[in-house]
């Protein structure tokens, strides 16, 4: 294959939370890295686009997807994503590993998160060292937590000694076996299975403390509560290395949501109550929820055409994410560079990928997006299955142009 | 005898129930309400008569009754209340549905929609089924139940059964006591009763207790001594047999001992107290033989009668619209 031209992108506002770059610059890509940032005339043989008016940010990694779906990626601006292990069959064994490792490229390089117990069974420890040399980045319980406080310590001392991050699945599984929804007024008059919300802080609880005693890295995929927040920050003050993650839907929906029966919010962990919600939106704007994903878990019609509690968890999530991510920054909740970190940085941080900055050397993964650029979600002109709980929301912010290791991957 | 309050757009020609199906409670307002209840009282009386029990306005309608969990009761109740106003009227069983065969629950919908049926009654494990299932069919749609939910007839059928004892809903205190997390008979009488003005009151362990009852406007008790004090209407559900193994209650006696409707404890409601149970009932387990056999405070035969009379009347006011009636159309 011959190498790519050197692309040019001039006029455009750059932002890079690593270095803190953050304004009108020129930017050269050339053999798959960023190979200059500044105010430099572009070679002459530079293809140039002209990012007037458009925001230049690394490509974004998204953390905890279900399926990597490129051109839905692509159309988020997503350049790299950290899977899940809840494939069919589970990432459980090194070869899985490795193979989901190459799936996505070159367009979507796929960061797989390795079971951490066989089959996601959470009884046995899957092979996670073997899988680490598979190139997983971390491992991960799955869509559920390990009910079996036993097993998830000798999981987080196991992965500690490779330097795995865990991730975790925050739902107390007993409290939470079989409901669909949280505890509160809307499940009762809905009459729908129903756990209560600090489900959630007892396993980030137990989780933490388990990863104190430990020393492992423990990341929370997903914090949606207040009170699961408040067991997050005291963790982190008595020194425990712990992350948290969320995604738009618990931003931006309360348990409302679920009223008629709506299956497309049935999500995992289920919606949760306002003031919960507007809980969680303060730890973003504190800086305690670090990581910003989409949660995209596509679900088949078949799926989701369903009674309530029949219906699959999980939505669309990976073409919504940049825009409804755009929705904090509007609301004044963070700055622009800060969600920018939340949505590259820090995921790559976290995870110790070599991406998610626009420093010299760094890869040509690149997102541009007009973060204004008015549009109304449709989950019919989705990549995939379009099963969102936005569908109909008027939204601001468009991905103009994904780049993925150089080359123009998609652009509109 | 209370009537209906009257409607605020009746005076143009609308008529008193806008409502395509009915689905639940929730979407009904008490004038809407007091409607059907009205409506049932006229085949309160041809049931009773000795007389050819017929009538033929349903006529070449066809009634499907697709119940995709047990039921004999209901199901027994729907299908009188369908011939005796002259539909034809099928069953459905769960044995025969083809949701055993991997079928979806909205291609089972398609196929019976297909065979052009003029209204279905539904019963289904999941809540939110019969919604689903109203939203692709062409006609009217009655849920007999669906998952813990709502059971709209159910709660009508009460309403008939205590404005006829009682004269009135509104004002009376009404304790319904039992397994209210799973019940839909508890939800759509919580809706009903509240909405027609009546003080309701949730009795039940704790563990059997749903949270946000508040949102019903209904009292929470514990104690069931305390929730009955001064009742007008105490309404027994049905606990599982599974249910009290020590999931939610240790055995049946202690639920017996606690939360079993005895003498000694009905002796604190009203002294004209009605007892109603939506049956089938475990006698000795949350009521006592000698309080359900008793007619003058035992409602629950009543509340059986209750029920093909009611059922007759919602299959008669949801299908006007499609046969044409004066003022319907």
């Amino acid at each position: 294959m011959t190498p790519a031209a050197p692309i040019a992108i001039i006029n455009g506002r750059v932002i890079c939370p690593a270095s803190g770059q953050d304004g009108i610059a020129t930017i050269l890509l050339q053999d798959r890295m960023v190979a200059g940032i500044g105010h430099a005339e572009p070679p002459s043989h530079a293809q140039v686009i002209d990012a007037r008016g458009l925001v230049v940010a690394p490509g974004l990694i998204d953390v905890g997807v279900f399926r990597a779906h490129p051109p839905a990626c692509h159309a988020g601006g997503i350049t790299r994503v950290v899977l899940m292990p809840d494939q069919s069959p589970p990432l459980d064994d090194p070869a899985l590993v490795a193979y989901a490792q190459g799936s996505g490229k070159p367009d979507v390089w796929v960061h797989p998160l390795a079971a951490a117990t066989r089959g996601l069974q959470g009884v046995e420890l899957a092979e996670i060292g073997l899988a680490q040399a598979a190139g997983a980045v971390g491992v991960a319980t799955g869509r559920r937590a390990i009910a079996d406080a036993r097993v998830m310590h000798r999981l987080l001392a196991y992965a500690r000694a490779f330097g795995l991050t865990v991730v975790s699945h925050a739902e107390d599984a007993a409290l939470t076996a079989g409901a669909v929804a949280t505890s509160g007024e809307y499940a009762t008059r809905l009459g729908l299975a129903a756990a209560p919300a600090f489900a959630e802080a007892l396993a980030i609880a137990r989780d933490c403390r388990l990863a104190e005693a430990t020393g492992a890295a423990l990341h929370i995929r997903q914090v949606t509560t207040a009170e699961g927040l408040a067991a997050l920050l005291a963790a982190r003050a008595r020194g425990v290395d712990v992350t948290a993650g969320i995604t738009p839907a618990h931003l931006l929906l309360n348990d409302m949501a679920v009223s008629g029966f709506r299956s497309f919010a049935r999500l995992s962990p289920p919606l949760r109550h306002e003031r919960d919600r507007l809980a969680v939106i303060e730890g973003v704007r504190s800086g305690a929820i670090d990581i910003l994903a989409s949660g995209h878990d596509p679900q088949s019609q078949e799926d989701k055409r369903q009674p309530f509690a029949d219906a699959r968890a999980g939505m669309a999530g990976a073409q919504t994410l940049l825009a409804l991510g755009l929705g904090l920054v509007r609301d004044d909740v963070i700055d622009l560079p800060r969600l920018i970190a939340m949505l590259s940085l820090n995921p790559a941080r976290r995870f110790g990928l070599v991406a998610g900055t626009l420093q010299l050397g760094a890869p040509a993964d690149i997102a541009v997006f007009d973060e204004h650029a008015p549009w109304r979600i449709d989950g019919r002109m989705f990549h995939g299955a379009g099963n969102t709980p936005f569908d109909g929301l008027p939204t601001a912010g468009r991905v103009r142009m994904t780049i993925k290791g150089g080359e123009l991957a998609w652009q509109c | 005898m209370e009537r209906a309050p009257s409607h605020p757009a009746l005076a143009d020609g609308v008529h008193p129930f806008p409502h395509e199906h009915l689905l639940g409670i929730a979407q009904l307002k008490p004038w809407e309400i007091a409607f059907l209840i009205d409506e049932s009282e006229q085949w309160v009386e041809m049931n009773r008569s000795r007389a050819a029990k017929h009538d033929e306005r349903l006529r070449g309608l066809t009634q499907i009754n697709a119940f995709f969990e047990n039921s004999t009761r209901t199901l027994l109740s729907f299908e009188i209340a369908g011939k005796r106003l002259g539909a034809d009227v099928v069953n459905l069983g769960v044995s025969g549905s083809s949701l055993k065969k991997g079928e979806t629950l909205l291609d089972t919908a398609l196929t019976l929609n297909a065979m052009h049926p003029d209204m279905i009654v539904i019963r289904h494990g999941s809540s939110g089924a019969v919604q689903l299932i109203s939203e692709k069919v062409d006609c009217p749609v009655l849920n007999a139940g669906d998952g813990r939910h709502e059971h709209p007839t159910q709660a009508l059928l009460d309403a008939l059964t205590i404005r006829r004892r009682k004269g009135r809903i509104a004002g009376l205190k009404v304790a319904i006591c039992g397994d209210i997390l799973h019940s839909r008979v508890a939800r759509s009488n919580f809706q009903l009763l509240a909405s027609m003005g009546a003080e309701v009151r949730a009795v039940a362990p704790p563990t059997l207790l749903p949270d946000g009852l508040d949102g019903y406007a209904v009292t929470s008790f514990t104690d069931m001594d305390a929730g009955l004090r001064d009742a007008d209407v105490v309404m027994m559900l049905r606990l599982q047999t599974e249910r009290m193994e020590g999931a939610y209650v240790p055995s049946p006696r202690e639920y017996f001992r606690f939360y079993g409707l005895t003498e000694a404890r009905l002796a604190r409601a009203a002294g004209d107290v009605l007892v109603m149970h939506p049956g089938p009932m475990n006698r000795g387990v949350e009521i006592e033989s000698a309080i359900a056999d008793d007619i003058a405070r035992s409602a629950v035969s009543e509340q059986v009668e209750m029920g093909v009379a009611v059922r007759m009347a919602c299959l008669d006011v949801l299908t006007r619209r499609r046969r044409g009636v004066k003022g319907w159309a």
